[in-house]
């Protein structure tokens, strides 16, 4: 009699856990593609669909060294812009580049990853509470 | 039921291409845009189409020479306004033409034109700093130009009436990025210094069709300059 009834259970533990996996998807917000969507928004009209700059006037960000030896100021440049003249692999640039104060941690941090993960950049994976400890520490403009 | 679907279109295909026919023969012609005058002649012949042309002007360009219409006479040239500190559409709009020039670079027929909008912060230094870092070493292939270089009052309003001339909107206004709203308007202009073409900088569709479009242009120009008569009006 058990035996005949078990497979009833099955279907409903079945039943259960693709409910689960069809509500899932509604706990996360639509954040996979955040950082390509914010660089697109924010950054491509200067930087470049491929990161790639604009001749000696806007700094590539594709196999840009500054990303590598200032990666810890980053979140901040992203914040409060950049004024100061800047040297990327070797050319010096002082056009004016826009903070963004808008943008939350866990923005700035999709959109660094997003910035450190294509046209060649490989640099591991930063995480909010990295991001957020760095900004905490920005310096007062 | 289905025949008749397709033979409707198939008819009024058939139909249209009966009355486009005959100008097959003629090579296909930019229109000429902007508004046109008819102006009936005073012996009570046919009267006149005056088509519109760029208006008067007088810039500096960032070598220092004054560049007018006459500059271009002749000549086809590629217009659009910018400035150099402008954070927002500028580098996209700058970065296409510059596509378009370095097709067009060793072709004397074509010339381009961008004028400043900011001619307060984009002084002939200025301007001169943002050529060489775009790459362009010879400012009569590709003139930055303003219409302030001697600090004149008027500069922004002269800028802004002219913008408006080439179809683009330009205007100071504070919630902008950099403090100017414009649109990236490419606008071509022929030898005589009507607007044959509007072009969309930002849309990769719209480069396209500056690109296909100017042989065309240049061919008429080549047309008329070899039969110099023609160009006399």
């Amino acid at each position: 009699m058990s035996e005949y009834f078990r497979p009833t259970t099955d279907y409903r533990l079945l039943i259960a856990f693709l409910l689960i996996s069809l509500m899932l998807p509604g706990c996360f917000s639509n954040n996979r593609h955040q950082g390509e969507r914010l660089y697109a928004q924010h950054c491509a009209s200067c930087h470049g669909d491929q990161g790639q700059g604009l001749a000696r006037l806007v700094p590539p960000l594709a196999g840009s060294d500054y990303l590598v030896d200032h990666r810890a100021e980053l979140p901040c440049l992203l914040r409060q812009g950049q004024k100061e003249v800047i040297v990327v692999n070797g050319v010096g640039y002082h056009n004016v580049m826009p903070g963004n104060k808008a943008l939350s941690p866990a923005q700035l941090t999709n959109l660094l990853n997003y910035i450190e993960s294509h046209w060649g950049n490989e640099a591991a994976p930063r995480t909010i509470r990295d991001v957020q400890q760095q900004l905490d520490s920005c310096r007062v403009p | 039921m289905l025949k008749r679907f397709f033979l409707l279109p198939a008819l009024a295909a058939s139909l249209f291409t009966g009355c486009t026919g005959p100008e097959t023969n003629t090579v296909a012609q930019l229109p000429i845009l902007g508004e046109r005058e008819v102006k009936p002649r005073a012996d009570g012949g046919p009267a006149d189409t005056i088509f519109a042309t760029v208006p008067a002007f007088r810039l500096t360009d960032q070598a220092g020479q004054v560049i007018t219409n006459k500059t271009f006479a002749g000549r086809a040239y590629i217009a659009d306004f910018f400035f150099a500190t402008c954070p927002g559409i500028c580098p996209k709009m700058q970065g296409e033409l510059l596509k378009v020039y370095s097709k067009y670079a060793k072709d004397p027929r074509v010339v381009f034109l961008s004028h400043t909008i900011d001619p307060a912060h984009d002084t002939l230094p200025v301007l001169r700093d943002y050529a060489q870092r775009l790459g362009i070493t010879d400012a009569s292939r590709w003139h930055f130009a303003t219409t302030g270089a001697h600090g004149e009052p008027t500069a922004k309003d002269t800028v802004f009436q002219l913008a408006r001339a080439y179809f683009t909107a330009a205007q100071p206004d504070k919630e902008a990025p950099g403090g100017f709203a414009h649109n990236g308007t490419f606008a071509l202009v022929d030898d005589l210094g009507h607007i044959r073409g509007l072009y969309d900088s930002l849309n990769p569709k719209e480069v396209d069709r500056l690109l296909a479009e100017l042989p065309t242009l240049l061919a008429e120009i080549d047309a008329r300059k070899a039969k110099p008569v023609a160009s006399i009006q």
